[in-house]
């Protein structure tokens, strides 16, 4: 037997309904949703316009396409870098591509999701479901408190059917199939009809219920995001270890407040990092591979309390009040003393590297303006686990600091920090620069490794590796009513679980006294397809038929 | 102890990709052998298809397509033809028995390997995409499991196992990594909610798309005959149920899938709060998550559309599929962002 048991899959024959049965798993299935032909229409007046676009805004078929524009829309932002996913890489893009990236940029390619056109789809898309909720809400009010609708004229009709035959009274059996559907947590009405009285019972309001309120939901969810980027913030801050931050807005990197934040709001916490710890496979296929980051925190929740420590980790972020920090990355910053040509110390401190790859080769820049006679400027790699590539070229083996390599070329000159300009710290603006030269005229690499001192050439000066730390980076952020979407999410969820799966049923029993005898006729019909309204028909049967079954249907 | 676990998870995989290609010949076989046989019970089917057009409703078809072998030779009154069809229905019958019992034998040993790549791991075996596919691979069988016991769907065996064999293939062959331990981000009891859940909906959605293809296959073969009467109704599609009853199908794997695939996706939203600080970063893996939601979303939309139901419903699922199929492959291999420790 191929497949024997289809009636699982497929419906009872003859129901109208089932070709639209559907339709209310979905979605809107109010008539009033789909498109009608207004082909030939003369030209409207502006009310009438009006309706005619309400109309086809909100029908099923504009939703269906907004649906696809919302999902076709979102892939550039996949696959082109973003300014707010990560910058560096747009920057890339924009030298890469120098042709094409202003056009991107005035689109809006760098910043899809808040562009005005992806903004424009996912609104239509909300005005349509707000335009198809709010009438079916109303309809589904009215029909959640009606009764359960009279019975067809004809029950024998409908695919799921039984009748038989008893002794008991038309008012016994009306009775029963009463406390009987009532006790399955059916609405129950009974109706006087054609010679006879019917019970008529329904089931499953929830499946419109959820739908809308699935889609209702959806509405909050977009509604929590926006609250939550509106009076929250966002920042994040390199912190050395051994350095301590109090949450003032200067003391942030790159600090990204909502529209109605309010800085006052800050919560005034401050922390010191006391030690930052990771761990690496140091074998097997993963080797490299970081195991466990920890940052003990040194945590003070306002000024003049009571420090606490506290172990900030990857999936552990710290709450105080309504701010959490998280740990979202680390690198080496070595320890540098600069001395200038006269022997004063023209720069002295721990300088943040910024790793590069797994195995923390780090890119990082020193600047001394303070030195003389010459303003002096750095620029080099750092390799943690420093190795010799083939032609000399240090790499590193391995993100733990278990041999440092500093690879510094030193500039003289001017470092264009009085120009007014704003200027990164992490860049070295080499315009005004001179390199210091190797004999053979290339600039010349300076290798240190920790404790050691270089001279510069001509007696300009000297640079030393002291030492090595570690920074970490905190991503701190406030995001008020974040519980708004998680709501949302969970309402959607159970919405989407009753609208998908409860299937309205109703049932009709209908007694009615024949001569001496009482016929008993039970009929079910489903409002959405996959259920199995036979069984259910046969189960009511079994439980009201008499104990001796007369004449099997 | 690890080693091991590790080499008899290998070997189970191994199998279990071994044991898959079987059935899938089985099922071959099965297609193969019914290739002469024409369709149960000519007259009424074609009763059944006419009106099929007009009432949408494939009842008759799926009584008819569920009569037994019996039933439909005996009606021939013993003919030779009847007797010879009887014969192919039986050994094509017996192939698929065949083939669906090697399935279950196939998944048994695929989650013996998963399970062991878990203890040799000592976490949830979901850290690289070798681990993503072996774990995929054992939902989509487990779905296809439920579904044959629940729905009696068999007639997916050959593509289902088709599938499994070049998936499982090229896990084998081009993802497989030895075992790492996991990135810290990975550290949390989320991971074994979010994957979990990712991979069961992943499961579904492939069942699901498989089911499409067929029905749309079925669906043309029922154009042509009505367009064509005369055409001989022969071959193994003929004996799967109406193309209406295979989109039901489709559609009740799609309609579990989706609340999970929301379920996941709002997992992996709570646990990036956790781990990165913020519900929705627009990472890639994110973007693709949410356009696979939105693509099956309208799916669910387009089946409740007039003029979408049926072939093109069934062409926006497998879209939805290939969305999904672009987030596991696409971004893993080829995109950055947060989630690229998934990759190879």
């Amino acid at each position: 037997m191929p497949h024997p048991s289809d009636q699982e899959v497929v419906p009872a024959a003859d129901q109208p309904e089932q070709a639209t049965a559907d339709q209310a798993a979905a979605g809107p299935a109010t008539g009033g949703a789909s498109t009608s032909p207004h082909g030939s229409a003369p030209a409207l007046r502006p009310l009438e316009f009006l309706r005619w676009a309400w109309r086809q805004l909100t029908s099923m078929r504009t939703a269906l396409i907004l649906l696809f524009l919302l999902a076709i829309a979102a892939i550039p932002g996949s696959l082109i870098p973003q300014d707010r996913v990560d910058p560096s890489a747009v920057l890339l893009f924009e030298q890469r591509h120098p042709a094409i990236a202003p056009l991107f940029r005035h689109i809006g390619m760098f910043n899809v999701y808040s562009s005005t056109w992806f903004s424009a789809i996912y609104l239509l898309l909300f005005v349509s479901l707000l335009g198809c909720i709010i009438p079916r809400l109303r309809v589904y009010l009215r029909s959640a408190r009606a009764r359960p609708p009279k019975a067809p004229r004809n029950l024998a009709r409908l695919s799921a059917y039984d009748t038989w035959t008893t002794d008991a009274g038309v008012d016994e059996e009306v009775e029963r199939a009463r406390t009987l559907l009532r006790g399955q947590r059916r609405r129950v009405e009974v109706y006087p009809s054609d010679g006879g009285t019917v019970v008529s019972a329904e089931k499953g309001y929830l499946r419109e219920a959820g739908n809308l309120v699935f889609h209702v939901a959806v509405l909050v969810v977009l509604v929590g995001f926006a609250v939550t980027g509106l009076f929250g913030f966002k920042g994040s801050v390199a912190v050395i270890a051994g350095q301590g931050f109090s949450d003032t807005l200067t003391q942030y990197d790159d600090f990204t407040p909502g529209a109605r934040f309010n800085p006052d709001g800050l919560t005034p916490f401050s922390f010191t990092v006391r030690h930052f710890h990771v761990t690496y496979d140091t074998s097997g296929a993963g080797i490299g591979t970081p195991l466990t980051f920890d940052a003990a925190l040194s945590v003070t929740d306002h000024p003049g309390a009571a420090p606490y420590p506290y172990d900030l980790q990857v999936n552990h972020p710290l709450q105080i009040g309504g701010t959490s920090v998280f740990l979202v990355g680390h690198g080496y910053a070595p320890v540098i003393t600069v001395r200038d040509g006269d022997g004063h110390v023209a720069y002295s401190g721990p300088v943040i590297f910024l790793p590069q790859d797994g195995s923390f080769t780090s890119f990082g820049v020193i600047k001394a303006p303070d030195a003389q006679p010459a303003q002096l400027g750095f620029e080099g790699y750092f390799f943690p686990t420093a190795r010799l590539g083939p032609g000399a070229t240090p790499y590193s083996a391995f993100p733990a600091a278990d041999n440092p390599v500093l690879s510094l070329v030193g500039y003289h000159g001017d470092l264009g920090l009085d120009s007014g300009l704003p200027q990164s710290v992490y860049v070295l603006d080499k315009s005004h620069l001179t390199p210091f030269k190797a004999a053979a005229g290339r600039p010349r690499a300076l290798l240190l490794r920790e404790g050691q001192t270089v001279e510069l050439a001509n007696g300009m000066g000297s640079v030393r590796f002291d030492g090595l730390k570690t920074w970490v980076k905190l991503q701190i952020n406030d995001q008020p009513g974040k519980v708004i979407p998680l709501v949302g999410v969970l309402a959607a969820i159970a919405g989407l679980l009753c609208s998908l799966f409860i299937r309205p049923r109703r049932t009709w029993v209908r007694v009615r006294g024949e001569g001496r005898r009482t016929v008993v006729e039970v009929a079910a019909l489903d409002r959405a397809s996959g259920g199995d309204p036979g069984a259910h028909v046969r189960q009511v049967a079994e439980a009201l038929r008499p104990a001796e079954p007369k004449e099997p249907q | 102890m690890t080693e091991t676990y590790a080499h008899l998870s290998n070997n189970a995989v191994y199998s279990a990709t071994i044991v898959f290609t079987l059935a899938m010949i089985a099922h071959v076989a099965e297609w193969a052998l019914a290739r002469q046989l024409t369709a149960p019970l000519a007259g009424p089917l074609q009763r059944a298809l006419v009106p099929a057009r007009t009432a949408g409703s494939g009842v008759v078809d799926g009584a008819v397509t569920g009569t037994s072998a019996a039933d439909a030779a005996g009606s021939g009154d013993a003919h030779a033809a009847a007797a010879r069809d009887g014969d192919d229905l039986e050994r094509s019958d017996r192939f698929g028995r065949i083939g669906f019992g090697l399935t279950v034998l196939g998944f048994l040993v695929l989650a013996v390997g998963v399970v062991f790549r878990g203890i040799a791991a000592q976490r949830v075996p979901w850290g690289n995409m070798y681990e993503f596919s072996i774990t995929g691979c054992l939902a989509v069988c487990a779905a296809y499991i439920v579904m044959v016991r629940k729905y009696d769907t068999r007639w997916l065996g050959l593509l289902v196992t088709g599938f499994l064999v070049i998936v499982l293939g090229i896990a084998v062959i081009v993802l497989y990594r030895p075992l790492t331990p996991l990135v810290p981000a990975l550290h949390s009891y989320w991971l074994m909610i979010h994957v979990s859940s990712a991979a069961v909906a992943g499961g579904a959605y492939t069942v699901g798309a498989l089911a499409s293809v067929l029905y749309l296959l079925r669906r043309r073969l029922e154009r042509k005959a009505v367009e064509h009467p005369d055409l001989p109704r022969t071959g193994f599609l003929w004996r799967t149920p109406p193309a209406e009853a295979i989109d039901r199908v489709a559609y009740r794997v799609h309609a579990f899938a989706f609340p999970l695939w929301t379920f996941a996706v709002m997992c992996g939203a709570i646990w990036a709060q956790y781990a990165w600080g913020r519900f929705w970063g627009w990472d890639p893996k994110e973007v693709w998550a949410f356009i696979t939601w939105v693509a099956y979303a309208a799916y669910l939309h387009a089946r409740a559309t007039a003029g979408w139901q049926g072939r093109s419903a069934a062409y926006v699922a497998l879209l939805g599929y290939a969305t999904f199929l672009f987030n596991f492959v696409g971004i893993n291999l080829f995109g950055s962002g947060l989630h690229s420790y998934a990759g190879m």
